[in-house]
């Protein structure tokens, strides 16, 4: 069994990414990413891994660097924030339309502008049509579990797709929690071989990555990777399973909590699922039908488990840290309107765009957003779709 | 732009805010010397426009009362260059560390260079990467230990001074952050200057760079004036002093100015008032239109 530590939030993912012993990192200094690639940096200098480890001139530069290594068959890794996954963003559509396996931790930070060090989700949100899997950690133990998992799903031969992991900036990344990590040998036999089809560096086997595909085969590599994505799932689920065996902690990938009976349930990424698992429990002590539901997976997006966990709800109100500006709400509740669409009995959904810029989300907001849900429940509809919760106006 | 026909003090370029720099930071002595050079050059606060990049240095957005843009990291140049056209008859300056400067923002800088655009830019140079707290940055001296490199820097460092010359910039300089007296000089030349000017000014970290300390540079630095040989109309001479600080010593002071047209010169659009002043609203593009019909 793995032991108890107390961490801070990038202090487990520079953990995992010890334990994990990749061959490359290359990565740039951002708040609040920094702490995580610092502490690796330590981990090089004292021979703790086996790592190159490459410090460059800009994101744009790592996420190449880790293309690049990633393409001679290299087990790869970086971490970035905000601006730096924005500045990375050319490159992560190279690096899933290659169909390399690179794992980076994003924690989340506000996009400028203005500029702001604060978490919320739309550096992220901005890269989820990037081809890359991504998952959302609520705490640092699932930041640490899911950067692990991730390797594994990520390497494997059905996939061969890269994957980040979120975890919020400052609140989780800079908070110390006590987490159980695994032996380092406990990693070591769980990660596989990592076998890469094609390698710049095999003389034996010449290969050419990237070249020119017009409107000869380009629609067709793309497929592949949409195929590749819908796929992934399978091997994500068998990963997990795995992956509980040998850590004994029950992830599913869509969680929930008092959803049997609810009527109502707010659905949330990350850290403030902590916050709307508290609010529940009190409403429940009151009698009230509450529930929340996590996704911990965004892309892939797991749909069936989405609908089994509302099926039975009368109100869902999904919690967006981010905005999409189309008029129609955020990110997340797009996508669960559009999974729910063809239900013939769904709930009445509605969003809340909550926490930009780090702002603080308060029990009180959580509790206002139930209040608005328990009326839609009632009667069925709802006053406004799209809301935005704990804002000045 | 009369010598102190302004009737400004220093201070009124401050701002309410008060800098949040640590104790010592070479940051106080740029500050003081850029609203001194504002105020021996007559310059009021709306006839500037200061452009920051990210960093300790972009802090200074809060503590300099002109008009300020907070931009990305590495993109204050481009951004300047755009306002610079827009509105040509503000005073442009760029105020961005070595890592905004040479490191992810380098591409921006070779061709701000080239394209001799009227502005001055003033490249906080601390060797690290101070508001993240003290990584190795492009000018980081080699096998200098930061917390990103435990083992030492194994790169060569930028030379911000060569790299401008090389990229033909027409006025290069270098400044030092404990000689407000000089540096305030050397602003008002660059400022003055019609094209692309550039001022690398050595700064201590007092926090995170142990190594070039005050006492450091004071020990290595000269004025360029003292070498009588040096003329600053000279690139292969500015080159070679340029290089000099791998030898121990390290000059300060113009290394070469050279008078060329600016990017903008000759555009017709810009020849006679600046962009924002043409008047738009009633321009009848029919005769135009109608030639190809």
């Amino acid at each position: 069994m793995g032991k108890k530590v107390a961490l801070i939030g990038t202090a487990a993912m520079a953990t995992a990414m010890r334990q994990i012993n990749p061959d490359v990192v290359s990565a740039f200094p951002i708040t609040p990413q920094t702490a995580i690639v610092q502490d690796f940096a330590s981990y090089v200098h004292n021979g703790m891994v086996d790592t190159e480890f490459i410090t460059v001139e800009s994101e744009h530069s790592a996420m190449s660097a880790c293309v690049g290594a990633a393409s001679a068959g290299a087990r790869v890794m970086t971490a970035t924030s905000s601006a730096g996954l924005a500045l990375m963003w050319e490159i992560l559509s190279i690096a899933s339309g290659l169909r390399l396996p690179v794992v980076m931790t994003n924690v989340n930070r506000a996009l400028s502008a203005p500029i702001n060090i604060h978490c919320d989700h739309s550096d992220s949100m901005g890269a989820r049509d990037a081809g890359w899997i991504q998952f959302y950690s609520e705490n640092s133990q699932e930041g640490y579990d899911n950067l692990i998992k991730s390797i594994r799903i990520a390497e494997d031969e059905n996939v061969r797709l890269p994957a980040m992991v979120m975890i919020d900036g400052f609140i989780t990344g800079h908070s110390t929690e006590i987490l159980e990590i695994l032996e380092d040998s406990q990693v070591k036999g769980f990660l596989k071989e990592n076998k890469a089809p094609y390698s710049v560096l095999d003389i034996e086997n010449p290969s050419t990555f990237g070249p020119l595909q017009l409107t000869d085969y380009y629609f067709e590599t793309k497929k592949q990777e949409a195929d590749a994505m819908v796929a992934s799932m399978d091997t994500i689920k068998a990963v997990c399973k795995e992956y509980r065996e040998l850590s004994g902690r029950e992830q599913p990938l869509v969680d929930t909590y008092m959803i049997d009976d609810a009527e109502m349930a707010i659905m949330v990424l990350s850290s403030t699922a902590g916050t709307t698992r508290s609010v529940v429990r009190e409403l429940r002590k009151d009698g009230i039908k509450a529930g929340l539901i996590k996704p911990r997976l965004f892309r892939p997006f797991p749909k069936e488990e989405i609908i089994e966990s509302t099926k039975n709800l009368k109100a869902l109100a999904v919690l967006d840290r981010s905005d999409s500006f189309s008029g129609q709400g955020g990110p997340l509740y797009s996508e669960v309107r559009s999974a729910l669409y063809d239900l013939d009995t769904k709930p009445v959904i509605t969003n809340y765009v909550y926490g930009l810029g780090g702002r603080d989300t308060t029990i009180d907001q959580i509790k206002k957003a139930f209040n608005d849900l328990s009326s839609v429940a009632k009667t069925g509809k709802a006053e406004n779709l799209v809301n935005y919760l704990g804002v000045r106006e | 732009m009369n010598k102190k026909s302004n009737n400004l003090k220093p201070s009124d370029f401050n701002t309410q805010r008060k800098p949040t720099w640590c104790l010592g930071c070479g940051n106080f002595g740029i500050w003081n010397s850029i609203k001194k050079a504002f105020v021996n050059l007559g310059l009021k606060n709306h006839q500037i426009l200061i452009v920051y990049g990210i960093g300790c240095s972009g802090n200074t957005t809060n503590f300099i009362k002109t008009y300020a843009f907070h931009a990305l990291h590495g993109r204050a140049l481009p951004i300047a260059t755009g306002a610079k056209l827009a509105n040509h008859k503000l005073n442009i300056i760029v105020m961005a560390g070595d890592g905004d400067g040479v490191g992810i923002g380098g591409n921006h800088f070779i061709h701000s260079c080239r394209r001799n655009i009227d502005i001055t830019y003033i490249m906080h140079d601390n060797k690290t990467y101070g508001l993240t707290t003290g990584q190795t940055s492009p000018t980081s001296d080699k096998g200098y230990k930061t917390k990103s490199t435990p083992l030492g820097v194994i790169e060569e460092p930028i030379n911000p001074v060569s790299l401008a010359l090389s990229s033909n910039a027409t006025f290069v300089a270098r400044g030092f952050s404990g000689d407000v007296k000089y540096l305030t000089n050397i602003f008002e030349s660059a400022i003055k200057h019609k094209g692309f000017s550039f001022v690398d000014v050595l700064q201590p970290c007092v926090t995170f760079n142990k190594k070039n300390t005050y006492d450091w540079y004071r020990e290595r630095i000269y004025k360029l004036e003292s070498d009588k040989e040096h003329k600053k109309e000279d690139l292969i001479s500015a080159f070679k002093k340029s290089k000099e600080d791998m030898g121990g010593k390290i000059p300060i002071g113009v290394f070469f100015q050279q008078e060329k047209p600016s990017y903008g010169d000759g555009l017709k659009q810009i020849e006679r008032k600046p962009l924002v002043d043409h008047v738009i609203n009633d321009i009848d593009i029919n005769n135009l239109l109608t030639s190809y019909f």
